[in-house]
């Protein structure tokens, strides 16, 4: 079997360089890839285009890469929960490029399956729209409006998996497998930081989420935070 | 006229057996406290879960299991997992029945405003524009007038648009109301205690009364 271990995020990150173009996975702070956010942070690249559903919060996540200003541009569905994000956009320091939900995942996962560009009715009719081609199309048996969005290409995409193993085969847990599965396949080089790194033989071949092929450089992650953005809980008695 | 537990409860009667259900934030969500017993539904969150559950007993959150408005949830026997595409996939090749969604206005054409208002800081339309462009069945959730008195029900939305001609049923603290196909409000149900001539007054555009329009039932 092929071998995709590296030895840490550092190593992991190696050949990424200012101005590139990143996926970064996770859903708000959940199933965010923690120790590769703190190697960017270390690192201390600058001018980048960060393709993330969010952008973290003030003092964690994408909001780390934020605050050092190393994020040149943002593409992403909701940004509502970071107050410097904010202070950036108004002022005009960082660029920001909304895209619907359903599309933004889509346009990733076209990378992965090698196709350039995919029709949605997503944001037809609304400033989504604006600049972009459309076409009418007849689909069981509708005729209706379409945007054709184009699939992401991103130098780097960097996802955060529960297990891994050593030829870069991966498993997501619960939710926290959102936009990290479609960005796995994704990357010019995509990275992989998991929970727990195994030998090949131990994952069951008909649980794997990424086959490896996908995957360039895998490493085990430490010390997890996973800090919740709202804990709801129900009181007992 | 209604409060918001109010409003979800009449919206709860539209939610039918064997439905999978996307709640939005706010309103929407409370619908879940009022599904009657007897009637199975499947909560979709479009961050990848069918078969969303209540949230967790306290103790026992999980910062991996949360819903699209990333508060911690459970998940119910029958349930399952999946990644943001997918999830999207079967919003999109409509296999999600019913949306039910917020608004900041609705059109008689059935246009939707509610993710942006300019001058303000911009948010993000999350999945919204998705879930609108897709569903079969869209209801809206939400307040007759805004904050400044001014009504919600437009001819023609002010605010950029979240999708067009997609919603079908709008329940306020007023009314129940549906879209026709050629434009305008049809008033269906009152609220308890509301007249018709207070959702005239509440409501800017086309406004639809045939017959005697009954008082809503909870």
């Amino acid at each position: 079997m092929i071998n995709r271990v590296v030895k840490n995020a550092e190593e992991a990150l190696e050949g990424l360089t200012d101005n590139m173009t990143l996926m970064v996975g996770g859903f708000g702070l959940c199933g965010i890839p923690e120790n590769s956010i703190a190697a960017l942070v270390k690192k201390g690249v600058k001018g980048l285009t960060c393709i993330s559903n969010n952008a973290g919060v003030d003092d964690f996540g994408l909001g780390l890469l934020l605050q050092t200003k190393q994020i040149k541009k943002m593409i992403s569905s909701y940004v509502g929960e970071n107050a410097e994000f904010e202070r950036q956009m108004l002022s005009g320091e960082l660029e920001v490029e909304l895209v619907p939900q359903g599309t933004l995942a889509t346009r990733c996962m076209m990378a992965g399956y090698g196709i350039p560009f995919f029709p949605t009715p997503a944001g037809v009719g609304t400033e989504v729209a604006i600049g972009k081609e459309t076409k009418m199309v007849t689909f069981n048996g509708e005729t209706k409006e379409y945007l054709i969005e184009k699939a992401f290409e991103a130098d780097f995409a960097i996802v955060k998996a529960w297990k891994g193993d050593t030829a870069g085969n991966l498993i997501f847990k619960s939710t926290a497998r959102n936009f990290n599965q479609p960005m796995s396949m994704a990357g010019k080089i995509t990275v992989a930081e998991v929970e727990e790194l195994v030998e090949v033989g131990e994952l069951n071949p008909d649980h794997i989420h990424t086959p490896g092929i996908y995957i360039h450089r895998i490493f085990k992650g430490e010390n997890y935070e996973k800090r919740i953005e709202q804990i709801t809980v129900r009181k007992k008695g | 006229m209604l409060d918001k537990n109010g409003i979800a409860k009449r919206i709860a009667r539209e939610v039918k057996d064997g439905m999978y259900v996307n709640l939005g934030i706010g309103i929407p969500t409370l619908v879940a406290n009022y599904i009657p017993d007897g009637i199975n539904v499947v909560l979709q969150s479009e961050n990848g879960i069918l078969g969303m559950g209540p949230f967790p007993w306290e103790g026992e959150e999980d910062a991996d299991l949360i819903n699209a408005g990333k508060q911690t949830v459970t998940l119910l026997k029958g349930s399952s997992i999946f990644d943001s595409a997918m999830s999207f996939g079967m919003i999109r090749s409509q296999k999600v029945n019913l949306t039910i969604l917020g608004a900041m206005e609705v059109s008689e054409t059935g246009d939707i405003a509610n993710w942006k208002i300019p001058g303000k800081m911009v948010k993000g339309m999350g999945g919204a524009m998705d879930l609108v462009a897709s569903a079969k069945n869209i209801i809206v959730a939400m307040q007759h007038v805004n904050k400044a008195g001014e009504s919600k029900l437009l001819t023609k939305c002010d605010l950029p648009l979240t999708g067009i001609r997609c919603v079908k049923k709008i329940v306020t603290e007023l009314a129940v109301l549906d879209i026709l196909k050629e434009g305008g409000f049809r008033l269906l149900e009152r609220a308890p205690g509301v007249s018709i001539e207070e959702i005239k007054n509440a409501t800017a555009g086309k406004l639809i009364i045939d017959g005697e329009i009954p008082e809503m039932t909870l």
